[in-house]
């Protein structure tokens, strides 16, 4: 069964050579034009759109159509693993000779795998942290959450956290723990606040509660730089059993809790960057910048930290220095820069569960392509000589 | 068989003398020890070097060469330096600043027929307007800038550089340095309170001024410690002698020197020249050990030597091809192996001096990547023995060189590290294996380029040849595969430890996996039988224009991890070389009965066994 199905020609052009060369050639266009369209778009959005996608559309500047123009990273992944399998289960036989090919296509694959899974699992996020703050989340630096706080008891807060997800959607939310239901009016990625006092012939705000009447918003696009960040805006509307409560303004650009009191319960809204919480606390101790004599060339950042962790039992100083991250609990730690002064550290802090891939792939790889280099190697110097 | 011997010996000791001989060139102007001089540590950028490299750079950045030209023969960087630092009067009169921009000369309101050189002095009177438009110029993100502005914003910085060496050890203009600090002694009560030692506000002015001008820091520590943090500029000292009392003896020391030089008294200016060096010598002898060495490097040139060298293989093996083939490509190729060992020097001292691996920046990389090619050519020369090797190597030898020699005129190739890359495992592996597999790409390209060129242009490519050109091109290719490849991911496993990301989509990371996939793709086209003979080489030659984008292409973006910033003055050069190799591709997919030399077989009497080579 299985002969047959290899001999049949769909699955003998899978496996062809000639596929390989096309995907790479594919592959080939598909890097360059996603790096000069770094220059325009960023590099966000470009790995959004090149590399972690089936196809790379096109669009006509203000059409809503659009027409795909090349495959995307994902496709051309799927389509070469797929060639590699077909060719390796078709024409390879295990023997000495191949050994070191099958070896580095191995490696090939799980590369091509664990970048798949990177794509999918991993998360990067960002901690803040200020000397003397305690810390037990990080932040996303690209998306943002609602939050519901319930601070009415003296000894906890009770958080209702709504991510960016949900919120661009839009419609009715409704949370068991909360005695109103969330509309979202409007919600934009990005957006530009002014004082009404500046901006008089702008329209009324819809917002009839807190700051949003004083402030008039504009929807922005998405920026594009890496080094900026997106300020987030939504107008919403909670509805009691009593009808409408109110529509407030909600942004990321304003940290300030809007608070207000429901059946002897005090809720404060606030939009901020969605935070992942850990079962762990970091401390910052002390940050410190290092620069070479004369210079303000960076010679080394590092942050001292305390790790604590009630559940294990965990109590300890720890240096993070570029290069040398905390690696806890699946969490990788490193020092990705600093501000305020040198107050202020600013930690990247990445999950990511396919971490391990590219080490066996480049091992594999490594070593294939040594082995099959070195018998032909061998054998040219071997002909030569004799 | 002796006669050839002793032949072959006496071009290598002509080679090496060729190489040593800048050592023996006078370094006495005037009777003043301006040798020894250079070789006196300071500490700029971050580094500790010898007073000969800031000659060297800062006279490279400001006029573009390393020695100056005046009407009665030429002055060394180290002559002009003096100069500037002790006598500066006569150095603002130097036509030093070279201005080409007709626009920029207009703006200033000189008139072109002054020439293109002028002197400080010439822009004493235009040194707000110049200040005014860089200002200007600078409000402009540099990818935008203008020609003008571009050159209005160098002309600054040039001019801002020659300010600061002429007020680094005295301000410039002092008549007698000496007598002033002697005074500046006599005259001080210490006190934590400037204002209360007694010492007049202009004379703080002008410390402060030193302190804040000074380009370069010239007073080592003391007591003698071999922290770099502790240098300090001469205004820096003096200020400090205010407060604490405590005359640093290298202010004296530097003070005499410079009334000396002025008052053109050779004698005493030798004297405290060389008790100066002796004390350095007890209290940082490593130091003053490793200025020495950086002096010698600057001296000997070595990359400079090997350039002219590498031209002169390339001629000896090309001609090989028509004339004594044995006899010229066996000099060619004893010439190569010394030239290598002289390159080799270079790059080992580098790695000495700044105690790294051989490629830390762009200019590095350049020498890295000629190092790297040259060997493997050696090797192939060892192997096939008929010229191609030893020519290919030696014109990318020179090629790689004389990029090394342009990027060079920003000043200090060695400078200091940046935190992230600041880690020497990486460095050794990663970049090198990178570089290695730049080095093999071109390599493939260029011996591509040899086939093509010779066997379009000329009737010397026979099969033979053309078989052997054949293997050492699939042989570099994979040998390139190798490095690119096993180097690309080494530097994802450097940015997963470094910051947790094992692929970013970065320029720079995309243009070394852009050389990867194209290896492969050679390899895999030439498994399948798509291309043959010819079909390879037009592929090893595109292999030019990926590795060229790689490694120049992807920086002049201005974005990503890796920018080195924008090199706008590249950028046509980049172009031109992609032109010329597309031009070459399509010469070598022409029709075969257009190529001078006859691969193809003959149409009269074909030999069947022959018709492969056709391919």
């Amino acid at each position: 069964m299985s002969t047959t199905l290899l001999q049949t020609s769909p699955f003998r052009a899978l496996a062809s050579l000639r596929l390989t060369v096309v995907c790479l050639a594919l592959g080939m266009l598909l890097v360059f034009l996603g790096t000069l369209a770094q220059v325009n778009w960023g590099i966000h959005r470009v790995q959004a759109r090149y590399f972690q996608s089936l196809f790379v559309y096109w669009s006509p500047p203000g059409a809503s159509w659009k027409i795909p123009i090349l495959p995307g990273g994902y496709l051309l992944g799927t389509v070469l693993l797929a060639n590699l399998i077909a060719a390796h289960a078709t024409r390879f036989q295990l023997s000495k000779k191949k050994a070191g090919i099958i070896l580095l296509h191995l490696g090939v694959i799980l590369l091509l795998i664990g970048q798949l899974l990177t794509g999918l699992f991993a998360r990067e996020t960002q901690m803040r942290i200020d000397e003397g703050q305690t810390l037990g989340y990080s932040e996303a630096s690209r998306e943002v959450e609602l939050v519901v706080i319930d601070t009415t008891s003296p000894d906890y807060d009770q958080v209702v956290a709504i991510p960016e997800g949900v919120l661009a959607k839009g419609g009715k939310i409704q949370n068991p723990s909360l005695p109103f239901t969330i509309k979202i009016g409007q919600f934009m990625p990005n957006s530009q606040l002014v004082m009404r006092s500046q901006a008089p012939q702008a329209p009324p705000s819809p917002a009839t509660q807190g700051f949003g009447k004083s402030i008039v918003v504009t929807a922005e696009p998405r920026t594009v730089r890496d080094d900026e960040r997106d300020l987030s805006s939504a107008f919403i509307e909670l509805e009691g059993t009593m009808g409408s409560l109110g529509t407030w303004l909600v942004s990321n650009a304003i940290p300030e809790r809007q608070s207000f009191q429901l059946d002897g319960h005090t809720y404060s809204l606030l939009m901020r960057q969605r935070r992942f919480y850990k079962q762990f606390a970091i401390t910052l101790l002390d940050f410190t910048h290092e620069s070479y004599a004369g210079t303000d060339i960076p010679k080394n950042f590092s942050s001292r930290i305390r790790l604590t962790d009630l559940e294990r039992n965990e109590n300890r100083e720890v240096l993070i220095s570029m290069n040398d991250p905390l690696r806890y609990r699946g969490f990788t730690f490193y020092q990705s820069g600093f501000d305020n002064n040198d107050k202020t550290s600013i930690l990247q802090v990445v999950k990511n569960p396919a971490m391990l891939m590219p080490y066996i792939a480049c091992g594999l790889v490594a070593l294939g392509l040594l082995l099959q280099f070195s018998m032909h190697l061998f054998g040219f110097v071997k002909k030569q000589s004799r | 068989m002796k006669r050839s011997r002793i032949v072959v010996s006496l071009v290598v000791l002509a080679t090496l003398l060729y190489a040593v001989a800048p050592l023996f060139q006078r370094d006495r102007r005037g009777g003043f020890e301006m040798g020894k001089f250079g070789r006196v540590p300071i500490l700029l950028n971050g580094r500790i070097k010898p007073l000969d490299t800031v000659a060297r750079n800062s006279l490279l950045i400001i006029h573009g060469k390393q020695t100056l030209s005046i009407e009665i023969g030429t002055l060394t960087a180290m002559d002009w330096l003096a100069e500037v630092l002790m006598k500066p009067a006569q150095a603002d009169q130097r036509k030093i600043f070279v201005i080409r921009n007709p626009e920029t000369l207009t703006a200033l309101g000189l008139s072109p027929e002054a020439g293109k050189y002028f002197s400080f002095r010439d822009f004493v009177p235009h040194l707000q307007e110049v200040e005014q438009q860089a200002a200007l110029a600078q409000k402009v993100e540099a990818q935008l800038r203008s020609p003008f502005q571009r050159d209005i914003i160098k002309l600054f910085e040039r001019l801002t550089l020659y300010h600061r060496l002429e007020n680094s050890i005295e301000v410039a203009g002092t008549s007698d340095f000496k007598r002033q600090v002697e005074e500046l002694a006599k005259n001080i009560h210490p006190d934590p309170v400037p204002m209360k030692t007694g010492i007049t506000t202009e004379a703080l002015q002008s410390l402060a001024f030193l302190a804040e001008t000074g380009y370069f820091f010239a007073i080592p520590p003391f007591p003698p410690n071999d922290d770099p943090l502790r240098w300090r500029k001469m205004g820096e000292s003096l200020l400090m002698f205010l407060s604490d009392g405590k005359l640093h003896p290298a202010v004296q020391t530097w003070a005499t020197l410079a009334s000396a030089f002025q008052a053109n008294d050779a004698a005493t200016f030798n004297r405290t020249l060389e008790s100066y060096c002796s004390q350095l010598q007890r209290d940082l002898p490593r130091r003053v050990w490793k200025a020495k060495v950086e002096s010698v490097f600057n001296q000997l040139q070595p990359f400079y030597s090997a350039m002219v060298l590498y031209v002169l293989i390339f001629i000896l093996a090309a001609a090989s091809w028509l004339v004594w083939p044995k006899t010229l490509g066996r000099y060619a190729l004893i010439l190569l192996l010394v030239t290598f060992a002289i390159h080799s020097f270079g790059l080992i001292t580098r790695m000495y001096l700044e105690g790294r691996p051989p490629v830390t920046n762009l200019y590095s990389s350049a020498v890295f990547i000629g190092w790297g090619a040259v060997l493997l050519g050696i090797f192939l020369e060892r192997f096939f023995r008929n010229g191609i090797g030893s020519a290919t190597a030696a014109m990318i030898g020179f090629i790689t060189l004389l990029i090394a020699h342009h990027l060079s005129m920003d000043g200090d190739t060695m400078e200091m590290m940046r935190a992230v890359l600041d880690t020497n495992g990486w460095l050794a592996t990663h970049v090198v294996c990178v570089t290695l597999g730049y080095a093999s790409t071109f390599l493939a390209g260029f011996l591509a380029l040899t086939y093509i060129v010779r066997g379009a242009f000329t009737p010397s490519l026979d099969r033979a040849t053309a078989s052997s050109l054949t293997r050492m091109v699939y042989g570099i290719v994979c040998f390139a595969t190798l490095f690119s490849f096993v180097g690309t991911i080494l530097g994802g496993i450097w940015a997963d430890q470094s910051w947790g990301r094992f692929w970013g989509w970065d320029p720079k990371e995309n243009g070394a996996l852009l050389i990867v996939l194209w290896n492969a793709i050679i390899l895999h086209a030439r498994w399948g039988g798509l291309v043959r003979q010819r079909g390879l080489m037009v592929m090893a030659v595109f292999g030019n224009v990926v590795t060229s984008w790689s490694w120049f292409g992807v920086n002049m973006l201005g974005i990503g991890l890796h920018s080195y910033g924008f090199m706008d003055s590249a950028f046509p050069w980049l172009i031109a070389f992609v032109a010329s190799q597309v031009a070459l591709m399509m010469i070598g997919m022409l029709p075969l009965h257009l190529w001078r030399s006859q691969l193809a077989a003959p149409r009269r009497a074909p030999a069947p066994e022959m018709a492969d080579a056709t391919a």
